[in-house]
């Protein structure tokens, strides 16, 4: 995998993630249209593509049309063609959403060994430790406050490289203590969940996360602070069986795979046909599953102005 | 409470997997024979009030001993007929929703709740999915989190997934010492981990996923190990009953002591620790080649 040579020292998620340089820190200024399409960490910036030639272009999984990569950065990941939405690295969501050099990323230390002393093909501990590499974190979320559009807000967003974003302790422990901490101060929060579901090899101590998190949302939710849940692609099992459909408002992004169990096992199980088109963001909607469909430039847009609403006193409160 | 040496040597002489098809044993006593054993003036409820009864959970209210109760659990069915119409007891969107008012209910009218775990997993269907499976699954754990009654859950079968969480954010979680719980089936896990669903690669899933109560209880998972008779729970249907029953009222009469709030605070607090004993502080170990 990419970027095995030099990470003798762990990289931490708040290195990845820290300002640009230039930016002024806790800068409460709207970044430029042009910024926003920077990811702050260039060795994370290839989604897809794993060699340098691939970085140069990217394949658009909708159309399949090949695209220059730095085009489609620049309109925030979305094919020019067909409007298809590419996953977004953490660093590359980060860049699009929050204030430039407002991101604070707490509990970054948080991580587990291999608690069921799990074995598969190969010892949990060693797939970890290759996700650990790649990403440059220690699991499958970041966590952390930041503004949105000089809101200040308990910001997580999932990791769907890391494991697939699976749930285990770890993204159910730092979920919980981001609700808390939000809780503590009256921040809002928003959650952009991409995740296959709950990790298996933690065992039922992964699907213990889904209760842990949502018992944190109900404290949120008797402290009327409001909780945003983005649903990006691919959001299913455990991870769409808990917080991310518990959000004051569930907000996908277009074409997002979104469902509790998985297409394969759904055909095996009762040998139908499924409908074109299932559980993508758009079925859901016309279900009355999600409150809305934002396309990707209009996400920030829409979460600051929830939030201004959901939360009017809270709109400039400063970073600590 | 450890299980008795009797019923310990049963156990011992099992590997996992053998314990999984143990517990799907169709012999098994189910939630209504829990009910029936248990149970007096028991008054079955029906329905979501949203789209349809669902049979693949049973709820309804009742006494055990001098308490009154609200009950829900799984019901896999016996017959083929019932079997189906309770589709195994893989319930819809609609049977959680049941349930779900069924917690308010009891909430309002400061009912102890029980719950009765058997299931693979919720159903995974087109009409599932169109009503919102994950969106039901989760609306439950956050109403057991904060209500503020009492709730024992017994793990009776097969736990499988969210589908038995959604009736499992309890102040006490007990299983029966040949029932499993677990995140995914055996045979999923070997399908996705192991690509491949052998009987060899099944059984070593099972192990792997520590699914059995000795390992749950050792992982602070469930709180209570409820003795079987001997040569599982099929063997002797009463007789297991009439043992989870005793587990279930020695815990009731120990809840029903506790104020409404500190029931609420120290099911949050017991499911807020599930797992952190096994986090490590120390981000010098992370990078390392083998944590
Ligand atoms: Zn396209």
């Amino acid at each position: 995998m990419r970027e095995e040579a030099n990470s003798e020292q762990p990289r931490t998620t708040a290195k990845l993630a820290r300002p640009a340089p230039g930016a002024a820190p806790g800068s409460a200024r709207q970044p430029s249209p042009d910024a926003l399409n920077e990811t702050p960490s260039a060795p994370d910036r290839g989604n897809v593509g794993q060699d340098v030639q691939a970085d140069i272009w990217v394949k658009c999984p909708g159309c399949k049309e090949i695209a220059f990569r730095k085009e489609v950065e620049r309109n925030l990941n979305v094919c020019l063609k067909c409007g298809y939405h590419l996953r977004l690295t953490v660093e590359q969501r980060l860049a699009i959403t929050v204030d430039r050099g407002s991101w604070r990323e707490l509990f970054a230390d948080l991580a587990v060994g291999n608690p069921l002393s799990f074995v598969d093909s190969r010892p949990y501990s060693e797939r970890l430790e290759t996700a650990r590499r790649a990403s440059g974190r220690n699991d499958a979320i970041v966590t952390g406050i930041a503004k949105i559009d000089r809101r200040v807000t308990a910001l997580a967003v999932m990791d769907f490289n890391f494991m697939g974003g699976s749930m285990g302790i770890v993204v159910g422990e730092k979920l919980a203590r981001l609700i808390d901490h939000a809780r503590a101060r009256r921040l809002p929060v928003v959650v952009f969940s991409s995740s296959g579901g709950a990790r298996m090899q933690e065992g039922a101590l992964s699907l213990m996360q889904m209760a842990k998190v949502s018992a944190a949302l109900g404290r949120l939710r008797d402290a009327r602070i409001p909780y945003l849940s983005v649903l990006c692609d691919p959001t299913t099992g455990g991870v769409a069986a808990s917080f991310a459909s518990l959000g004051d408002l569930n907000i996908a992004e277009p074409g997002a795979i979104i469902g509790f169990a998985g297409r394969r096992v759904i055909e095996q199980t009762t040998n139908q046909q499924l409908p074109d088109g299932f559980q993508t963001a758009e079925f859901l909607l016309r279900h009355g599953m999600l409150d809305a469909i934002v396309p990707r430039h209009r996400m920030r847009a829409t979460l600051s102005q929830l939030l201004g609403i959901l939360a009017p006193r809270r709109a400039h409160k400063s970073v600590d | 409470m450890k299980p008795s040496s009797e019923a310990k040597e049963v156990v011992q002489g099992l590997t996992p997997i053998e314990r999984v098809r143990l517990a799907r044993e169709p012999g098994r006593p189910q939630t209504l024979d829990y009910i029936e054993g248990l149970a007096r003036d028991f008054f079955e409820i029906h329905g979501d009030r949203r789209y349809a009864d669902d049979e693949a959970i049973v709820t309804g209210l009742g006494y055990l001993g001098r308490n009154a109760v609200a009950i829900a659990g799984h019901q896999r069915g016996r017959s083929t007929a019932e079997r189906i119409r309770r589709n195994f007891g893989r319930a819809h969107p609609e049977g959680y929703r049941k349930a779900a008012r069924l917690f308010d209910l009891a909430d309002r009218f400061r009912l102890p709740i029980v719950t009765f775990i058997d299931t693979q997993g919720a159903e995974p269907g087109i009409g599932a999915e169109e009503r919102g499976q994950g969106e039901a699954i989760a609306t439950n754990l956050v109403l057991m989190a904060r209500v503020t009654v009492p709730i024992i859950a017994c793990v009776i079968g097969e736990g499988g997934s969210g589908g038995a969480l959604a009736l499992g954010v309890a102040n006490r979680v007990l299983m029966q010492e040949n029932a499993s719980y677990s995140v995914i089936t055996p045979e999923g896990c070997a399908a996705i981990l192991w690509r491949d669903a052998n009987p060899e690669k099944v059984a070593a899933a099972a192990a792997a996923l520590k699914l059995s109560a000795q390992d749950l209880l050792d992982l602070k998972v469930i709180d209570e190990v409820v003795p079987e008779p001997p040569g599982g729970a099929h063997r002797n249907p009463a007789q297991a009953v009439a043992l989870l029953g005793a587990a279930i009222s020695r815990h009731l009469t120990k809840l029903s002591k506790m104020r409404p709030q500190q029931l609420r605070r120290e099911r949050e607090r017991k499911f807020a620790e599930m797992g952190n004993g096994f986090l490590l502080r120390s981000t010098a170990r992370i990078g390392d080649s083998t944590a």
